[in-house]
């Protein structure tokens, strides 16, 4: 156990260093509004300090040190070039209000990267100001909502989702004031367009859709789905956060997606940071135009690259950040964008492609159930471990928990909910045959456990900094923050 | 090979696969050829013309090429309105960009992302200690997120007017009008209502009376409390927590944290304090970085928890006994609850909370009292600076943080595009937010990094550009 940085050092310990040298008196503030306690923090030094959270990060699994087969989350490896181009000091200290000249390097960026984007997803523009995956669909059907409006079609209040759907799609429709119907999803993992027609009508606002599905396979209807939609008056949202499938080899555009919106921290490469920062970027067809979130960026044929004023964006849906997006990332994204060009993107596609078909076949022939057999794997596949939770009484979670044990991260686990016991397994293009075949070997190894050992796999993981932690108690005792004094529950 | 990407030739990039490598993984499978693995994808879908994109470069050329375009001339910066240059100690983004935090991803799997739910723990306890409330989310995208996102908690929360009183939220007129339009944009969709409470130009701030009319007139359910205000100013925050109070509405302080080393923090404001905390992380360690990533952080009660938005983590205790953290009271999140939850956020900003810890424990209490203290003086001398130039004036004196109003004798934007001229990024012009306070009105900060040199440098090149001599 690393003790909390609260607990290290001593009372009146700290890195001298860091803060200034000089102690000014506030004493022409009101005393009533000055603090009278100080804040409970740590009380360290530069070294205590350096080496707690050196520590603390030895406690992480990541891509730099393990493979990690999270599906639907494209763990690809994240470039170091990127970084050190988000890290350049002048860009650092690039203010947001800065005047236009000062960020036009910066701008020249931003277009090169949406016109790429634009070109691999076939939309008519693309902007960079959300902030995440779950934002993006925020703003796209937002769009919807507003495109609908802009007819005098109030009526269309109605948002469709398939059942497989990732949580934040129909969160994000009843943040834009949606109401959600779920779309059912037939046994061959295709969505039911019956039941979809059916669903269709006046009050249809659109659909929101991933393609590849979380399932891990192509909508192989897409066309005739996306002409049902459009024919019913709705409009088609692309949920890009499995574009890694089939980057540079179909477009959302060409599928009849009418706004969509990338994961930049999963496709094109940006770090994860242990749960962020993301960015998304939002792609529109052309009659969508006027309702993007602003502020984006113009190519002012006189001015230059600039940041849009209110004219340019009138009927935009709003403003999504307190400047203009998470910039840092959108660096990294491009300079991700610029190394693989034209031929590194179209091979992003086919290789995740091949190295998910890959381990799917190699899986099955151990003896694991794939939850769509008839079916060719996207970038990313389901395993079903409901045969061996009735034969050996081992859970997917267990399973994942194991697969720690080898040194793998775990895939990710009862996700989607259709799907019992399971497992999606997302390798993603940068990773070698080795690695795969090394993760097949655990995954034999664990195989053998279940019908050996099972209680070493329910007992799992042995060899992490915890074992299986208390998520119950977590819920019920609710220990949310330290505080001074050794009390600590929130 | 061909540039479909389907041959199995050399793969570009980050692929590491050989030829050799590809083929026999193709036969594994019992395919071909990369394209049959597209097999069940419509052909009319297929082989998109991407003639447009550049071709790839190398490394070298690709920073070589970020160089150029970022490079230029840093000029001195006096320009804060809601982004502050501070110093990041060194050590926070070293660490912050090892591999172990930087690549990982959200914690779900808690055995084996220890280091960032411990980080994640951490913060929270540190956001807590410093708005002086008990809770504190794992972060949301920024400040401005962060409070459309504490709106829609508030108003979740009910309350003494809930029921039947019609969903608005009162916020003050010197709101920054970012954060104005970003609630617009998400608060709009579900039927919400943003009223102002008014200031008093004469004093940069606003008084109780005007927000207990306010309230009064529009029965809102929530208020929202800044300090500092758009423009810097101290407010009297305990005053209008209790205006808003007798109102029966929730209170949600908007707060800079920085400030809270040296500020009341909202869990004291009029004795018993705040409902919600929410604002931007910035000032604590992340750079300008042309708008971000930055963090938005949102406190609370803890009677509240279960209607935070976001992620939380816990401490609890593994099978052997041993402390351990992981994510809790997930069932509030979109993964679980899906169209019930109650936010849509997912991704966070993971490694600005991380960066944000990191530089909170360098610094520590004394640490960012200091800094805060050291900007607030700054800023004074700036002030003092500034007006000692005939025609310049303060419209207040006081109090603020480290940022305030001064009024040049001619247009703002016509003066600060001469202050840029000459290297400095004097403010922002607050004319196209504030027509009231005339067109000279200027939005100044100053850090702790900004010395009493570079304040005799802003000083007369104001002077310069004003055509009158320093007094
Ligand atoms: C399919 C899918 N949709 C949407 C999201 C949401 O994206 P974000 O986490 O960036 O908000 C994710 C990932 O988290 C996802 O996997």
């Amino acid at each position: 156990m690393i003790p909390l940085v609260f607990e290290l050092g001593r009372p009146g310990r700290r890195a001298r260093l860091q803060a200034p040298a000089e102690d000014p008196a506030l004493d022409d503030l009101p005393p009533a509004l000055l603090r009278r306690e100080a804040p409970a923090l740590a009380e360290v030094s530069e070294l205590d300090a350096v080496r707690h959270y050196t520590r603390l990060s030895q406690r992480n699994y990541a891509i730099d040190t393990h493979f990690y087969p999270l599906g639907s989350c494209t763990m690809k490896y994240n470039p170091r070039a990127s970084n050190r181009a988000a890290l350049l000091p002048e860009f650092l200290a690039l203010h947001p209000l800065a005047p236009e000249e000062d960020l036009r390097g910066y701008l020249t960026c931003l277009l090169e990267l949406e016109e790429m984007l634009a070109v691999v997803t076939g939309m008519r523009r693309v902007v960079l100001n959300c902030m995440a995956g779950a934002q993006g669909e925020f703003a796209g059907v937002s769009i919807i909502r507003a495109y609908h409006r802009a007819r005098g079609d109030e009526e269309r209040r109605e948002m469709l989702v398939p059942d497989a759907a990732h949580g934040t799609n129909p969160a994000s429709a009843v943040m834009a004031g949606f109401r959600v119907r779920e779309i059912p999803t037939r046994p061959d993992g295709d969505v039911d367009l019956e039941a979809l027609a059916r669903a269709l009508g006046p009050h249809t606002a659109g659909i929101m859709l991933t393609n590849p599905s979380t399932l891990g396979v192509f909508e192989r209807r897409i066309v005739e789905l996306a002409r049902l939609v459009h024919e019913a008056g709705g409009l088609l949202y692309y949920d890009g956060a499995n574009l890694n499938a089939i980057l540079g080899q179909v477009r959302p555009g060409d599928m009849g997606f009418d706004v969509l919106h990338l994961n930049l921290h999963k496709t094109f490469s940006t770090p994860h940071g242990g749960g962020g920062p993301g960015a998304a970027a939002l792609g529109v067809h052309e009659r969508l135009l006027p309702f993007l979130p602003h502020p984006f960026v113009v190519d002012d044929p006189k001015e230059g690259p600039r940041w849009s004023r209110p004219e340019d964006a009138p009927r935009s849906i709003g403003r999504l950040a307190s400047f203009h997006g998470n910039a840092g990332v959108l660096l990294r994204a491009w300079v991700y964008a610029r190394l693989l060009g034209r031929e590194g993107l179209r091979s992003v596609g086919p290789y995740a492609t091949l190295n998910a078909n890959y381990l799917a076949v190699r899986l099955r022939a151990l003896g694991y159930e794939l939850a769509y057999p008839t079916r060719r794997a996207g970038h990313e596949f389901l395993v079903t471990l409901r045969r061996e939770a009735k034969t050996y009484g081992v859970t997917a979670m267990d399973v994942a928990k194991r697969l720690l044990d080898h040194g793998v991260h775990a895939p990710t686990t009862y996700f989607p909910l259709l799907v019992p016991e399971c497992l999606l397994i997302e390798p993603t293009e940068t990773e070698s045959q080795e690695t795969l075949d090394a993760f097949v070997e655990a995954m034999a190894a664990i195989r053998r456990e279940m019908a050996e050992d099972p209680e070493r796999l329910r007992g799992a993981p042995w060899t992490t900094p915890v074992r299986r932690l208390d998520d119950v108690r977590a819920a019920r005792v609710l220990d949310l923050a330290w505080r001074s004094g050794g009390a600590s529950s929130a | 090979m061909t540039d479909d990407g389907l041959e199995p030739g050399a793969a570009p990039a980050f692929v590491p696969h050989t030829a050799e490598d590809t083929r026999a993984m193709l036969a594994a499978i019992g395919v071909e050829k990369l394209a049959d693995l597209y097999s069940e994808i419509p052909p009319e879908l297929l082989g998109p013309d991407l003639s447009a994109l550049p071709e790839g470069l190398g490394e070298m050329d690709v920073l070589r090429l970020a160089h150029e375009r970022l490079h230029r001339s840093e000029p001195l910066l006096f320009l804060g309105a809601g982004a502050y240059d501070h110093h990041v100690p060194a050590a926070v983004w070293e660490i912050t960009t090892r591999g172990e935090f930087y690549t990982a991803y959200t914690p779900y799997q808690a055995e084996a992302s220890q280091g960032t739910l411990q980080v994640i723990y951490e913060f929270q306890s540190m956001m807590a200690a410093l708005t002086g409330l008990e809770v504190s989310n794992a972060s949301l995208y920024d400040g401005a997120s962060a409070l459309a996102e504490a709106a829609l908690m508030a108003l979740r929360l009910g309350g003494a007017a809930a029921g039947a009183a019609p969903a608005r939220v009162l916020v003050p007129a010197l709101l920054h009008p970012s954060y104005r339009e970003v609630l617009r944009t998400v608060l709009d969709p579900q039927g919400i209502e943003i009223v102002s409470y008014p200031w008093d130009p004469a004093r940069g701030t606003h008084p109780a009376a005007g927000l207990e009319e306010a309230l009064s007139v529009t029965s809102a359910r929530a208020v929202v409390v800044p300090q500092p205000n758009f423009l810097g100013q101290i407010e009297d925050v305990h005053a209008l927590t209790a205006a808003a109070r007798a109102g029966g509405a929730r209170v949600i302080a908007l707060v800079n944290p920085l400030g809270l080393a040296v500020l009341e923090p909202p869990g004291h404001w009029a004795g018993e304090g705040a409902d919600i905390a929410c604002g931007e992380a910035q000032p604590l360690g992340l750079p300008l970085s042309a708008g971000g990533p930055y963090a938005g952080f949102l406190t609370c009660r803890r009677e509240f928890v279960r209607h935070l938005p976001g992620r939380l983590v816990g401490r609890t205790l593994d099978r052997d006994g041993r402390v351990g953290y992981t994510l809790t009271l997930q069932a509030r999140e979109q993964h679980i609850r899906r169209a019930k939850a109650t936010s849509n956020v997912c991704t966070n900003q993971g490694l600005a909370v991380t960066a944000v810890t990191i530089h909170t424990a360098l610094l520590g209490a004394e640490g960012l009292r200091r800094t805060a203290a050291v900007a607030h003086a700054r800023t004074r001398a700036l002030l003092e600076a500034l007006t000692g130039i005939a025609g310049v004036e303060a419209p207040w004196t006081g109090p603020f943080l480290y940022e305030t109003v001064v009024r040049f004798p001619r247009p703002a934007r016509a003066v600060l595009a001469g202050l840029h001229a000459r290297g400095i990024l004097g403010g922002l012009d607050l004319a196209p937010h504030l027509p009231e306070l005339g067109p000279g009105a200027c939005l100044v900060c100053a850090t702790e990094r900004r010395t009493p040199e570079d304040i005799v440098r802003y000083r007369d090149a104001l002077a310069d550009v004003l055509g009158a001599p320093p007094s």
